[in-house]
């Protein structure tokens, strides 16, 4: 963790839950990536852990650029596309700031534990104290540098706190293996303080096994 | 003959080639033309199959027409397909007409062109052949296959029927089955050729005619096809030819008119009737799903092979959908695939023009299969 706390100074450009990522992922695994975005994470995945990895992106656009970039990308949707994947073909499967923009983070959730053996989930934790002192003190929906769309043009429809996606766990009867939460500054909080993790982490990376 | 043709392997009585319809086509020739260098271990080959009326002088200049060509944009030194890298070879498919055996060609039981005599073939007989071509050069495995339309469907079917002798794919602007749709532009097409007293039956060589005019009209309905209605408009508008006002007849009146009347020109000075009825029919009986008892994803299960799917927004004759369900099969069997849709109104033909993003794909797919090939861009250096 200490090494991967240096990584995070020394990289500000890459974003904080990619490195966290990385650290769970076993070097050499099969990976799926859904919402790959421009693939900077496949990237680091394969040349830092050797993965063999794979990405679906909604964006032809973005996915065009994967492709460019020598990875295995396809135009994409993670509400409709993870059912054509075979039962374990991957590894993990990785949501990576995504679920929150998913029409059924349930069956998506559901969908990677079937299509990978592990998935690993992050998202903006929508119970940052900052979210709520912009609900509690200004009465608006927040808008800063993590989440930065109002909330008529936002992709993002199913927010969750750490706490929600927890109890979300508990109910699908998914099991955590690591979770991490981490402040604004790429500090880590540890989750045994869950109300804490809750308050003062701003995003939240969670391990799963089925 | 030779040098306007390329190379030509030579297949004799005793090498039969066996085809899907059951008969048998022997003697036969193979037409190819090479580019780039072939490297110590054999690694480096890359087949491009071609489309329809297609030839085997994919890049560099065509020594007939002295054009550069059909994807000269795509292989070359430095492009693409870098034939600084790569070696590449392109084969002429059997049925066609420019240098491979079809029903042009001689029979040597009669000493007459084959014409209809011709035994049908398809897609599967095409790769087939071509499989037979590379045991003849000793090229066992492929780095990639590589084609666009009908060369896309030969690209699908080596991976489906020689996957273990294929590392990567790239179909583009392709289908695993050819539409409904593209079967009654072919019967158009065919029909036109057929209807044209010239045809006698197939046997005009024989007789020393052509069905010019008919094959000039299936290339005519074939030509809009390639094209989308965008670049049409574009192109040529309702814009008139040579002239300022209509002329109440059935002249050229319109650039469009004038435009089409010459593609179907130059093309019968390139290309045989009865070629294009054989070719067109082949296109038709594809079907890769069907062959795999109805499910797509029975064509590639297991897979090794990294595929690159390509399609083009504007492309109408294999539209996107097309290769999203290859795209569905290939997911369906966790295999290594990469889709990319290109923005652009030249429809069809797009594939063949010049796509800086369709080139950027093409090249990342090509780079990061040689990285894990383990093939270096200094092994080849020449």
């Amino acid at each position: 963790m200490i090494e991967t706390m240096a990584k995070i100074r020394e990289s500000d450009h890459q974003r904080l839950d990619h490195l966290l990522i990385a650290d769970m992922v076993e070097p050499g695994s099969k990976v799926l990536d859904v919402g790959c975005n421009d693939g900077t994470l496949l990237e680091m995945l394969s040349t830092q852990r050797q993965v063999k990895g794979r990405g679906i992106e909604l964006s032809q656009k973005k996915v065009n650029i994967c492709v460019a970039r020598g990875l295995s990308v396809i135009q994409g949707d993670a509400d409709r596309d993870l059912v054509d994947y075979p039962a374990d073909a991957y590894d993990y499967v990785i949501l990576s700031q995504t679920i929150q923009a998913t029409h059924n983070p349930r069956t998506v959730l559901r969908e990677m534990l079937r299509v990978g053996r592990h998935a690993v989930v992050s998202f903006p934790n929508f119970g940052h104290w900052r979210v709520r002192g912009s609900l509690f003190f200004n009465g608006r929906m927040p808008v800063n540098e993590s989440l930065p769309y109002t909330w008529y043009d936002t992709p993002n429809i199913h927010f969750c706190t750490i706490r929600d996606f927890v109890d979300l766990c508990d109910e699908m009867k998914v099991s955590v293996e690591r979770a991490l939460a981490m402040k604004n500054n790429g500090e880590p909080i540890k989750m045994s303080h869950k109300r804490l993790a809750n308050l003062l982490g701003e995003q939240a990376v969670f391990l799963l096994k089925r | 003959m030779t040098d306007q043709i390329g190379q030509v392997a030579h297949f004799s009585i005793d090498e039969p080639l066996q085809l899907d319809g059951g008969e048998i086509l022997a003697p036969y020739d193979i037409a190819y033309e090479t580019y780039g260098e072939m490297n110590r271990d054999r690694s480096n080959v890359v087949l491009i199959c071609h489309a329809l009326t297609g030839d085997q002088f994919a890049a560099g200049t065509h020594p007939v027409s002295g054009k550069p060509g059909w994807w000269s944009r795509m292989i070359g030194p430095g492009k693409p397909i870098d034939t600084n890298r790569f070696f590449v070879i392109c084969p002429n498919v059997i049925g066609s007409c420019l240098g491979s055996t079809g029903p042009a060609s001689i029979d040597p039981g009669t000493g007459k062109p084959y014409g209809t005599a011709f035994p049908v073939i398809t897609i599967k007989d095409m790769v087939n052949a071509q499989a037979r071509l590379l045991d003849r050069l000793g090229i066992g495995d492929l780095f990639s296959v590589i084609g666009g339309s009908m060369g896309g469907m030969l690209v699908l079917q080596w991976a489906s029927l020689y996957p273990e002798r294929v590392f990567s794919a790239a179909p583009i602007a392709t289908a695993a089955r050819h539409s409904s749709q593209n079967i009654a532009f072919h019967e158009v097409g065919r029909q036109a050729i057929m209807a044209d007293p010239e045809w006698c039956g197939g046997d005009y060589l024989s007789q020393d005619r052509r069905p010019g005019k008919g094959l000039a009209v299936a290339r005519m309905a074939a030509h809009i096809t390639y094209l989308s209605e965008e670049a049409l408009q574009r192109k040529f508008g309702r814009n008139l030819q040579d002239r300022e006002r209509i002329t109440f007849g059935f002249d050229a009146d319109f650039q469009v008119e004038s435009y089409l009347r010459h593609q179907g020109m130059v093309f019968v000075d390139r290309f045989d009737a009865n070629s294009y009825l054989y070719v067109t029919r082949a296109m038709d009986y594809f079907d890769l799903a069907g062959d795999a008892g109805g499910q797509l994803h029975k064509a590639f299960c297991g897979t090794h092979v990294r595929f690159c799917i390509v399609s083009f927004t504007s492309d109408w004759l294999f539209p996107t959908e097309e290769s999203r369900q290859i795209v569905h099969a290939l997911n369906a069997c966790a295999a290594n695939v990469s889709f990319v849709e290109i923005e652009t109104d030249k429809g069809h033909d797009a594939f063949l023009l010049d796509e800086p993003e369709f080139f950027s794909a093409i090249a990342g797919f090509l780079s990061s299969a040689a990285r894990e090939r383990g093939l270096t861009a200094k092994e080849t250096d020449q």
